[in-house]
């Protein structure tokens, strides 16, 4: 056995055991699950075409339909069936959740990690740069990258992705600071490890809960920032539905139909608190100085 | 409870003219949470707290000496710990179960502390003059100009030079020393009865401690305060205390006036304690002579100069800098170890640092016969093989993620010196060496006692088979048992490998028994270098001198000869663009011994 064996082999009694073991992440997982699972099969599960306007899906006057036995969530505005294009809309915001979300933790991550590291001139470079995107208008910005590219789905989350990965360069670059200066990365650097090795071996792992809980928060605000720019004309095409531009659609009716805004709002809540459940388990699994401390 | 001679028990029921008790401690027990239920971390402390006393709370780390201050206090951290069993008796009052805003009046007023830290204890973004008064105004009806002349008596009670300025001034301006005096002041600004001081003195230097130390005794004597004092430093209880309670992991070991202790410690524990605290000049001349062979030289330090640029103004140019280390030269041989000593901002640990090439530095350091400076990250790799070193903090200096089996077998996987079946066998052999068991390997750094962790590092640093082993205050951090254990570790480590060290330490009890050779350094110069046996034992640099004189002596019996305050401000080592400070040179006083001429 190994020295190097000792850590794969507490890593490796099954990180994903864990997280089935502790309620909080289980569901979490649970939630996942399902919203992957009717983003994969959406247009087999849905009970309605999302596209379509039937004749019955307002009322007399005009209204959406509440909530009933034939449309569960309702219908919206143009009498399509609100639960179709929910179960639709998970792909779109999925992809803009996960991709966008992730490209920008790792964009953040690299930039922050290397500026904090480095010090000295990378770090004015990186952090004066992060500085100016910061102090830019991320819409006006996202709707220029927009405006430039085709737009489709893959294209505006690496829109998203480029407008968001500022917040997360400014913590990681915080925290990596300050790690730098410790003990234990000192005592590396002076047994002749390369950076490289520091970086991903040493530092990485301690950002690690930092790095979760910043893009768990950061999903709700990239499927509203997509939203955003499908209201304005250069996000995903209407009529493919998205939950951002569900509600976006849908909010002028928000007294008289307050459905229709509401449950693609704990949707999108329910996204983010189950990466947020099992980001946070993950963050404790894989932390050995808590070991024991949690059921 | 062992061997508890109580002295509430005799004298309360006893005499004539016994005074009141101020504060009474009966078997007090405390209960931290635990996910297994309740953990007792105090086990029935009692004592009695006359007026006009000094009573110390001595003890190893865990030993719940500031667990007893904080219950006195109310600051115990809710919910996590609460006080199961006993009493705090205030003038009759028992203040266990007593509401917090009860417990807010009390304080300051009939109880006040001192924290070890003094940076941390003030407010940074509040003039000393602002936390001064607004101490008094809480707690007293008076007018803001009616205090601010109060905060004025009390900065000059406590000894502060130019107190008017200081009141304006914020705690970054003032160096640890006053820093200390103003939580001094601030703790004694409503007259307490009782003065609660936790460890007071262990962040400062030497001659700083012996002030602060003087500073409490005088002002105790004269307002007839009661004070508490806990500490790790058996010295320091020697000096100060007119009682001693030894406690060890949370139990009362033995309670004794100081004499009574030091003379004939009833304990085992106590004997080990006092056995093993190091004493300046409990060498020997001839045991501490060096042995003057004619071997290689390891490290040789040619004038190496190290400053830091002080940035400022509207183009963030270069205004001043510090010289942290200026012109320094020494050499160390194979087996040799050169203590470093002087006090904080002396430049002893970025000496080190420039060593293990971890910051730019000019003039010349060779390593087994290279010079490293301005060498590339890749040439330097075979150098760093040749030295490594072993950090103050062990705790701080492994990374908390890792088994610490993983992080020995680092440095080996880094040169690419082993792997497989042969770099756990060369690990596990490392363990071994340091006397660790071989299942330890799997662990991480927090299932480790503090001087386990500083094994571990040890073991890490001797990975590579160095030459020389850079250790900076590498056993400051530990209690006094410990460190003997890990001193002794070192030596033999050092006798069979024949390793060199570079001893960077402001105690000069350790630096006695460990070196060949001391280099005292005062704002980044040598003041004096020499045999250990001659610097130490016939200091001729008035800063030796004076660093000698505050060391306290763990023997109240012998206290040391008053100390000789310092009438100089510390010379400041920041100098202009193009400046350099004053050069000390070195005169020879036969047999190596070397001390600048000037005064310090």
């Amino acid at each position: 056995m190994s020295a190097q064996d000792g850590v794969t082999q507490t890593r490796s009694t099954g990180v994903f055991a864990q997280l089935l073991r502790r309620p909080g992440s289980a569901f979490g997982l649970a939630l996942i699950a399902l919203i992957v699972f009717c983003a994969l099969t959406a247009s087999h599960i849905t009970p309605y075409d999302p596209n379509d306007q039937p004749f019955d899906g307002l009322t007399i006057e005009g209204a959406p339909i509440a909530p009933n036995a034939d449309h569960w969530m309702g219908t919206d505005l143009l009498g399509r069936d609100l639960m179709s294009r929910l179960i639709v809309g998970a792909q779109t915001s999925l992809i803009i959740g996960v991709v966008a979300n992730g490209l920008s933790a790792i964009l953040g991550t690299a930039v922050g990690v290397a500026a904090g590291y480095f010090g000295g001139l990378t770090a004015t470079v990186l952090m004066r740069f992060t500085d100016l995107m910061m102090a830019f208008p991320a819409l006006l910005l996202a709707i220029v990258l927009a405006a430039i590219f085709e737009p489709s789905l893959w294209i505006v989350a690496m829109v998203i992705a480029m407008v968001n990965w500022v917040q997360m360069a400014r913590v990681v670059y915080t925290e990596t600071r300050s790690l730098t200066e410790r003990d234990f990365i000192q005592a590396q650097v002076s047994m002749g490890s390369g950076p490289v090795r520091v970086l991903l071996r040493h530092v990485l792992p301690h950002l690690l809960s930092s790095i979760v809980v910043f893009s768990t928060l950061g999903i709700s605000t990239t499927v509203l920032l997509e939203a955003t720019l499908s209201y304005l004309g250069v996000g995903v095409q209407p009529p493919t539905p998205s939950w951002g531009n569900i509600i976006f659609e849908n909010q002028t009716y928000f007294s008289s139909a307050p459905w229709l805004v509401f449950i693609p709002g704990v949707a999108i809540l329910l996204m983010a608190l189950a990466f947020n459940l099992v980001g946070d388990a993950l963050r404790d699994i894989l932390d050995p100085t808590l070991k024991g401390r949690h059921g | 409870m062992i061997a508890t001679i109580d002295t509430e028990q005799i004298n309360p029921a006893g005499s004539n003219d016994s005074p009141v008790p101020l504060l009474q401690v009966k078997d007090l027990t405390i209960q931290v949470a635990t996910p297994d239920g309740g953990k007792t971390v105090l086990d029935g402390i009692g004592f009695s707290l006359m007026p006009n006393e000094v009573l110390c709370l001595a003890g190893e780390s865990g030993s719940g000496k500031s667990l007893t201050a904080m219950a006195i206090m109310g600051l115990l951290p809710k919910p996590a710990a609460r006080i199961t069993a006993g009493q705090i008796l205030l003038g009759g009052k028992d203040l266990v179960g007593l509401a917090e805003a009860d417990f807010r009046k009390l304080r300051a007023t009939r109880v006040a502390m001192i924290f070890q830290e003094p940076m941390t204890s003030l407010n940074p973004v509040m003039t000393i003059g602002e936390q001064i008064t607004e101490v008094l105004r809480a707690h007293q009806d008076i007018t803001a100009s009616a205090a601010e002349s109060a905060a004025l008596e009390l900065l000059k009670e406590v000894r502060m030079t130019s107190p008017e300025r200081r009141l304006k001034q914020y705690p970054h301006e003032l160096s640890g020393g006053m820093r200390q005096r103003v939580v001094i002041a601030i703790a004694l600004a409503c007259q307490p009865d009782v003065l609660i001081a936790d460890e007071p003195t262990t962040a400062l230097d030497v001659t700083v401690q012996a002030e602060i130390l003087d500073l409490i005794a005088k002002l105790q004597e004269r307002a007839g305060t009661a004070v508490i004092m806990i500490t790790h430093d058996m010295g320091v209880v020697a000096e100060i205390a007119d009682r001693v309670i030894v406690m060890r992991a949370g139990k009362q070991m033995e309670t004794s006036t100081v004499r009574q202790l030091f003379a004939s410690p009833s304990t085992d524990y106590t004997r080990a304690l006092l056995a093993a605290v190091p004493r300046l000049g409990s060498v020997s001349a001839s045991a501490a002579a060096p042995v003057r062979e004619n071997k290689a030289t390891v490290v040789e330090v040619n004038e190496l100069s190290v400053r830091f640029p002080v940035r400022g103004g509207l183009l963030n140019r270069v205004q001043q800098n510090v010289h942290a280390v200026e012109k320094v030269s020494f050499s160390i041989n194979a087996g040799e170890t050169l203590a470093l000593v002087g006090e904080s901002g002396s430049g002893k640990s970025t000496i080190g640092k420039a060593l293990m090439s971890l910051l730019p530095f000019e003039g010349e350091i060779r390593i087994n016969g290279r010079a490293t400076r301005g060498l590339s990250r890749r040439s330097l790799r075979g150098v760093r093989r040749d030295v490594q070193m072993i950090f103050q903090d062990p705790y701080a200096s492994l990374d908390p993620r890792m088994t610490v089996g993983d992080q020995v077998a680092e440095p080996l996987l880094v040169h690419a010196l082993a792997s497989g079946q042969e770099l756990t066998d060369r690990v596990e052999w490392l363990f071994k060496r340091v006397g660790l068991p071989a299942d330890a390997m799997r662990r991480h750094p927090h299932e480790f006692s503090g001087g386990q962790r500083q094994r571990v590092c040890i073991a890490r640093a001797l990975a590579l088979n160095p030459k020389l082993i850079v250790a900076d205050e590498c056993v400051s951090a530990l209690d006094v048992s410990v460190q003997a254990q890990v001193l002794e570790l070192l030596r033999e480590l050092q006798e069979e490998e024949g390793l060199s060290y570079l001893f960077i330490s402001h105690d000069m009890a350790v630096v006695e028994q460990v070196s060949d050779r001391v280099a005292v350094l005062y704002a980044g110069q040598v003041v004096e270098t020499g045999p250990a046996s001659a610097v130490l034992g016939k200091p001729r640099h008035a800063y030796t001198q004076r660093l000698l004189s505050a060391v306290p002596i763990p023997d109240p019996e012998h206290k040391r000869s008053p100390f000789v305050r310092s009438t100089q401000e510390l010379v400041s080592v920041m100098h202009a663009v193009g400046t350099s400070p004053e050069r000390q040179l070195l005169q020879n006083h036969g047999d190596d011994h070397w001390s600048a001429r000037a005064a310090g």
